[in-house]
């Protein structure tokens, strides 16, 4: 197991921590065998052509930045914290999912490390930039994250916090997420909440009916689900503060809406706090909403309770998603996205008695920090369904989905981050990307879902038109050679 | 040499891969840590182009390339990207991780150079400057790397009627594409030819190879691009005209086009005066129609519309919409702010410009890139009537606290849509009247 080490600055990556991959392709079935009980042994493989990667610090802001009463400030040059306004959007327009009716703006900052600072250090700029955010904001934490720049020249970013927060009695977090360590943007997730596990939460002071639910900004499903046994969602980290952070550890339970964000904290909660982490990988498709709901209860103590709430929904569900799927049959589908929340899609999609034609997953954890088989998706999917064909992993790998998607053309193609749905809608084939990460859950999401996916098939003129006037830069030779061509090369 | 900056108006010198995506058929390759693209393709959302954001090669530099150097890997993702990729010209950018550890980029490029290939190098690590200043250092690295290759057959200040225009960064204006398209048509309109160089309206890399042959070269911009005109002069003997701000509205546009034909004058260009100042003339007459019009809305609406502006952009713009909005729609500049982190010895020279939109008022300036610090400012202003407030996404949740208006116009921004909306020119003025009181009367439900 992974052994979380909250006296460390740093967490390990995961290529090291979990032995995660970035480059695989065969079928779904051959890579849970590959690694099986065997994390680290199934060898990663690399590309000789690539396109751009995310990096580490925007994982780790996308941790950090949506905390109600916190600053986060960019150690590096202006440029590594420039997609950040995205989150103070994000902050502003989902506020509402979580009753917050004057969502205050976004304090991010930058050092703006200049080229002088990389032969001098930045170190000195790095502590005029907390004092001055503290005067300005008044936040309740600081998060400094780190960038490429600041960790090559070596600044002492740990040192300079743990100053900063003497002088000023708050907490002042180092994260530690430069974008080359690691080829796992995830990587910064686990950095963001290394950095909260560490600073921020405290031993609890007394439990309460609270469950923590780590993800995103999606909507606010989990009230209306806990309340049933007598318990409330504590959201971490979007619209969190530090006060609801800081005794998280007085929760229940943790849950993760995708074990890819919420691995690490999940384990640090549990191991460091004593927060027991249920094991189930999220509710997407009905044998896996029942094997999860029946943990929870399991935890909670309340098994009659939950036996009674997925009789109630079933009744309520199975005559609709039985309609859909008599819709769905067959129709053939692609799906792009991350670790585990893909996993979870395709589960989805044979749910709806459809078949998935392949996926392209950006990376893959052979093992997630809590080391328990159950957290698997991929491995409940393929023993709940069957084995998936085409199962690629792909870090956003553009040329590639173009490729394959070209050869496949399914009836649609489910996204799940941005940039990605473009090149099925040039290829003519209806794309969705749903941004609510909840949406799909429990036995409402799979009729939402699929009642979203039998319209965006339907209503596929939009895409169809597209494909006559789409533009192409990919060479006629790429889109003729086999997807996969330049994995596995030496570099 | 600022210091902290909170909500960043642009983006580092990396930011101007954007510069290449807006060269029809260009490909950047990114010799940078992963993240970098992104980073960039976040900042000014829809701007893939042809073969930008996800599509563009990146190395996405490890922690092997930083200590063993990422030369060898460089060089394999040039040599497929011209498997994978059909681009006319490829320009290698690099990022801060290449710059620190020293990679050799130049040995690299250069061998696909002796194979014939259109490859560009620059430095671009992001501590270096911002997109502002790189944007010339990308172009200038074409124009030394690329352009001067085919000088042979066009021939230094050999077309007499033909001019480059510099004039809007690439998606750093977010009305670029407009913008230059309007620029050429009324250069046009005036009996010139005209290298546009970016954008759908421009010729691709043909155009680009056909810079030497200009008479002369024109720059919109109070500052940024310099280094552009300043390389030419040096290098073909072009002189160039400057014109230091957006020219928005009859009055500055007017003023733009008088200005440049004066120029060609001088450089004996052969334009046929008369028929230039009927076609300006004609398009004032156009303006003025719309404007007339209007008129009496602007002052008779009884419900209440913006009196006064606080603008926070870039030197050009914040110049150019002062003077248009005072004098062509009445809406009265207080404090305005400059955010683009305008080298100091430009400073007199804006401020002179702005000062000069009226002989009777003070227009305060505040130049800084710390936004976030500018809207602490506004924060405590206060002025009678109706406020507006232009600037980026960052500034609709400052307009909100202070209820005043709120108009889009600069990155990044979530809140507004640009195709190929121009603000420059005549139609650019009534198209920031629309905006501006479409906004206004969108408030009344």
């Amino acid at each position: 197991m992974s052994k979380v080490n909250l006296d460390l600055p740093e967490v390990e990556i995961r290529e090291i921590r979990l032995g995660s991959l970035t480059g695989f392709n065969g079928t779904a079935k051959e890579l849970v065998s590959a690694c099986g009980g065997c994390a680290g042994k199934q060898k990663d493989k690399s590309r000789s052509f690539s396109q751009c990667l995310g990096c580490g610090t925007a994982q780790a802001a996308c941790t950090l930045t949506l905390i109600q009463d916190a600053a986060v400030i960019s150690h590096g040059p202006v440029g590594c914290s420039s997609c950040l306004h995205e989150f103070a959007f994000t902050y502003r327009v989902n506020a509402h999912l979580r009753q917050i009716e004057h969502p205050t703006q976004r304090k991010i900052f930058s050092t703006n490390l200049e080229e002088k600072d990389t032969i001098y250090g930045g170190a000195k700029k790095l502590e005029a930039a907390i004092r001055e955010v503290y005067e300005r904001v008044k936040p309740k934490a600081i998060f400094i994250i780190t960038t490429c720049a600041s960790g090559i020249i070596g600044d002492d970013v740990e040192s300079v916090a743990n100053a900063a927060e003497a002088e000023l009695g708050i907490p002042v977090a180092a994260t530690f997420c430069e974008g080359f360590r690691s080829k796992i943007w995830t990587s910064g997730f686990d950095a963001g909440y290394h950095a909260i596990a560490r600073k921020i939460i405290k031993q609890p002071r007394e439990k309460r009916n609270i469950i923590n639910v780590i993800n995103f900004w999606g909507s606010d499903i989990f009230k209306e689900w806990f309340d049933e046994f007598g318990y409330e969602p504590n959201y971490i980290t979007p619209f969190s503060t530090v006060d609801s952070l800081t005794y998280s550890s007085e929760a229940a339970l943790t849950i993760q809406a995708c074990a890819t964000l919420g691995s690490y904290l999940g384990a640090a909660l549990e191991q460091a706090y004593g927060v027991p982490e249920i094991r189930n990988s999220p509710p997407y498709g009905i044998a896996q909403t029942d094997r999860w709901f029946r943990e929870l209860g399991q935890i909670l103590g309340k098994e009659k309770e939950v036996e009674e709430f997925l009789k109630r929904k079933k009744e309520e569900y199975l005559p609709k998603i039985e309609a859909l799927r008599e819709k769905l049959k067959g129709k053939t589908a692609y799906v792009t996205a991350g670790a585990s929340h893909g996993h979870s899609l395709l589960a989805l999609l044979y749910e709806l008695g459809m078949k998935p034609q392949g996926a392209a997953i950006f990376h893959h954890d052979p093992v997630y920090d809590n080391d328990s088989r159950d957290a698997d998706t991929l491995s409940h999917t393929v023993s709940d369904y069957g084995d998936v064909p085409n199962y690629n992993v792909c870090n956003k790998q553009e040329f590639e989905l173009v490729n394959v998607l070209n050869r496949i053309r399914p009836d649609i193609l489910l996204a799940r981050h941005g940039g990605m749905t473009l090149w099925g809608a040039k290829l003519g084939v209806p794309s969705l990307l749903i941004g609510d990460e909840h949406f799909g859950m429990g036995y409402e999401g799979l009729v939402q879902y699929g009642e979203r996916i039998l319209e965006t098939i339907e209503n596929d003129e939009f895409v169809k038109n597209l494909e006559k006037h789409s533009v192409n830069p990919y060479t006629k030779w790429w889109l003729e050679q086999e997807p996969y061509t330049f994995l596995g090369g030496n570099f | 040499m600022a210091g902290l900056i909170e909500q960043e108006r642009y983006t580092c010198a990396i930011g101007a891969l954007q510069t290449v995506v807006a060269i029809p058929r260009a490909v950047p390759i990114l010799h940078s840590g992963p993240g970098c693209g992104t980073m960039i393709k976040g900042f000014f959302e829809r701007s893939t182009g042809y073969a930008g954001g996800d599509t563009s090669p990146c190395t996405n530099f490890s922690e092997r390339e930083v200590v063993f150097g990422g030369t060898d890997r460089l060089r394999s993702i040039i040599k497929n990207t011209y498997k994978v990729l059909d681009t006319d010209l490829q320009v290698v950018v690099t990022g801060c991780t290449a710059g620190i550890v020293g990679d050799d980029v130049a040995s690299v490029t250069d061998e696909f150079l002796d194979e014939g290939k259109p490859i560009v190098h620059v430095e671009t690590s992001g501590f270096k400057s911002n997109n502002y200043v790189s944007h010339s250092a990308v172009v200038n690295a074409i124009i030394d790397q690329y352009v001067s290759r085919f000088e042979e057959e066009n021939e230094a200040r050999s077309e007499k009627k033909l001019v480059n225009v510099f004039a809007s960064i690439p998606y750093q204006d977010q009305f670029w594409k407009g913008n230059l398209r309007e620029y050429k048509r009324l250069l046009e309109g005036l009996g010139f030819k005209v290298n546009i160089l970016f954008g759908p309206h421009s010729g691709g890399v043909k155009e680009w190879q056909s810079i030497p042959k200009a008479n002369f070269n024109i720059l919109i911009s109070p500052w940024y691009g310099e280094p552009i005109v300043k390389n030419l002069q040096r290098k073909y003997g072009q002189p160039y005209y400057k014109f230091g701000y957006v020219p928005i509205g009859a009055n500055e546009t007017t003023r733009f086009l008088n200005g440049v034909l004066e120029f060609a004058k001088e450089q004996d260009c052969g334009i046929d005066e008369e028929k230039a100042k009927a076609f300006i003339a004609e398009e004032e007459r156009d303006y003025y129609e719309e404007l007339d019009n209007l008129a009496t809305f602007l002052l008779e609406f009884r419900y209440g519309l913006p009196t006064h502006v606080h603008i926070l952009h870039d030197a050009g713009y914040v110049t150019g919409l002062t003077r248009f909005l005072l004098h062509e729609t009445g809406i009265v500049p207080k404090e305005q702010y400059i955010v683009d982190n305008t080298p100091d010895k430009y400073k007199s020279q804006i401020e002179a410009d702005i000062k000069a939109t009226s002989d009777k008022r003070e227009i305060p300036v505040c130049f800084t890139p710390d936004a976030g610090a500018v809207q602490n400012e506004i924060r405590n202003l206060n002025h009678k009537g109706r406020g507006l407030i232009i600037g980026s996404g960052w500034d609709k949740e400052l307009a909100k606290e202070k209820d005043y208006d709120f108009l889009s116009v600069a990155c990044p921004t979530p809140y507004r849509i640009v195709l190929t909306t121009n603000y420059a020119g005549y139609s650019g003025g009534l198209r920031v009247i629309e905006d501006i009181y479409n906004t206004a009367l969108a408030t009344y439900k």
